[in-house]
């Protein structure tokens, strides 16, 4: 048994010992459970892929003399003002103004707040339309300037759900191509995409949701952000493994962290044919070896991380509930997989590539006494059922 | 490679000449050639070494200009993110998985044939056509 307090006075003596999710599998099965959870400290993990649910809050300061800004774009991508004075909130999925979006169908869906995320992060230019109504303490009705990163008060991102636990293996049955949030999914079930950075994603390696809670420190993008919330959607009743691993979505994050502090690499706007724009980010996430049933579970190895093959041109839009199958990520990352006796190609959304990058990065972060730990002030809940909505009325 | 062609000359049936008095096999991956327009031709030659340098030396008494590392698509390695989605849409594997471990994608031009499904399915705008 080992405490937080005492996993970082080692961190800050640059002596803790810190593997990443993928090297602690052969560690163990070298050394032991037991010995290894003596000596390991912590085992970090990480993904990168879209994102969603992110966005991020802006301060701008006032200008001479002041607005009330009541709409306001970037880059002509609208942003929601119902805030502050000059405060406003770009989420990554908002496109940008006169996209035809699906209206030459399948839409290209070039850039939007995804992309206006980036470019902030990487510290270029924008440009900000403001308008207002004007008011006796805020006469100025309209702003049109440019600005970076740097001119900005504070640019925090603030993302409703990040880091889904497990997620859908996306195929498609019908006999036309479709887009979706997973990319063109072939007619006939030529192909599927999965999303999840399988042993290396967070809440694989902390299936029950032992250390990983709100007020832990995480790695987002490069800056040192946290959970603040359970991720919307947060369900952790769900279907799992023996070894407790969800084979569905399950958990979710919800984090926050400076923009000012992250790294361009890892926060990437995209772009999906047909669907929309997104965010895809990179986030790592430490667990700490307080004991050996903790690691066992950061042990957890793609072979034993199944995930369900949902087929996205009926199934999955109907909300049927049926599930194709099972597989696991092993299989997934093979290249190809067999379904009801069909060769189908395998492509991913989600960066193992990156993901590796990520754990690495933050793992020696940690081993050079800079990434401190820090013990969740509140547990995510337990045993919480998803709800749907419920369409009430005549038009149903 | 690839064969730009100037205004002047889109009316020659260039390909045909290739084929019937230089004895060469063309396999033509993608072409624009308008009247009063810059063309261009994007296109696979085999045949002898010999039957190739007069192929060739041929399409430039026609005022063509040929490029024959070139490619029409690119793929920009610092914009790729590795996820592994163009995977599933490049016919020929030139775009693919260059090591399991770390499952990083990489881009080999020499089996691209430039059928662009790529471009579109690239979620990061990796994959670019200079045409």
């Amino acid at each position: 048994m080992k405490t937080y307090e005492e996993i970082n006075s080692k961190i800050e003596s640059k002596k803790a010992v810190v593997l990443t999710a993928e090297e602690i599998i052969d560690y163990v099965e070298k050394k032991g459970l037991e010995a290894a959870a003596d000596e390991v400290d912590v085992v970090t993990t990480a993904t990168f892929g879209p994102m969603c649910s992110s966005g991020c809050f802006l301060n701008f300061g006032h200008s001479k003399p002041k607005i009330r800004i009541t709409e306001a774009w970037l880059d002509d991508v609208a942003v929601y003002c119902g805030i502050a004075a000059v405060d406003m909130y770009l989420g990554a999925t908002q496109l940008r103004h006169n996209d035809p979006a699906n209206m030459y169908y399948p839409g290209e869906f070039r850039f939007g707040g995804g992309h206006v995320i980036e470019k902030l992060v990487a510290g270029e230019k924008l440009q900000l339309f403001a308008l207002s109504y004007g008011t006796d303490d805020y006469p100025k009705r309209e702003i049109r300037t440019w600005f970076d990163i740097n001119d900005l008060n504070q640019a925090i991102m603030v993302n409703p759900r990040n880091c889904y636990q497990n997620y859908n293996v996306a195929i498609n049955c019908s006999d036309k191509p479709i887009y979706t949030y997973l990319g063109l999914l072939k007619p006939e079930m030529k192909n599927l995409t999965y999303c999840s950075a399988g042993q290396l994603s967070p809440l694989l390696n902390d299936p029950m949701y032992e250390t990983i809670g709100i007020g832990t420190r995480v790695w987002l993008a490069g800056a040192q952000g946290h959970v603040y919330a359970e991720g919307t959607q947060h369900t952790s009743v769900c279907s799992r493994t023996p070894n407790q691993v969800p084979t569905e979505g399950a958990g979710t994050l919800a984090l926050t962290g400076n923009m000012k502090e992250m790294n361009p690499e890892y926060v990437r706007g995209l772009s999906l044919v047909g669907y929309g724009v997104s965010l895809s980010l990179g986030i790592g996430i430490p667990i700490p070896i307080l004991t050996p049933e903790l690691l066992k579970h950061t042990t957890v190895r793609d072979r034993d991380i199944k995930a369900q093959v949902i087929d996205y041109s009926s199934d999955y839009p109907n909300k049927t509930g049926k599930v194709i199958c099972q597989v696991s990520y092993e299989e997934l990352r093979s290249g190809e997989i067999r379904i009801n006796g069909r060769q189908v190609e395998v492509g991913s959304l989600s960066s193992y590539a990156k993901a590796h990058e990520i754990a690495c990065l933050l793992r020696d972060e940690i081993k050079r006494g800079e990434f401190l730990l820090s013990q969740p002030i509140r547990k995510l809940p337990i045993g919480q059922p998803m709800k749907s909505l419920e369409i009430r009325g005549k038009n149903q | 490679m690839l064969l730009y062609f100037p205004q002047s000359v889109t009316e020659k049936p260039i390909v045909y000449h290739l084929v019937k008095d230089y004895n060469l096999i063309i396999n033509i991956f993608r072409a624009k050639v308008t009247p009063e327009e810059y063309g261009y031709l994007v296109l696979d030659v085999t045949g002898t070494e010999e039957d190739i340098k007069k192929g060739m030396a041929f399409v430039e008494t026609c005022d063509v200009k040929i490029n024959e590392a070139d490619k029409g698509v690119s793929w920009d390695s610092s914009k790729c993110t590795h996820c592994g989605n163009c995977i599933t849409h490049c016919p020929t594997h030139a775009l693919y998985i260059a090591d399991q471990k770390t499952r990083r994608v990489d881009f080999d031009s020499s089996l691209c044939v430039e059928c662009l499904s790529c471009i579109g399915n690239c979620p990061f705008d990796a994959c670019s056509t200079i045409f």
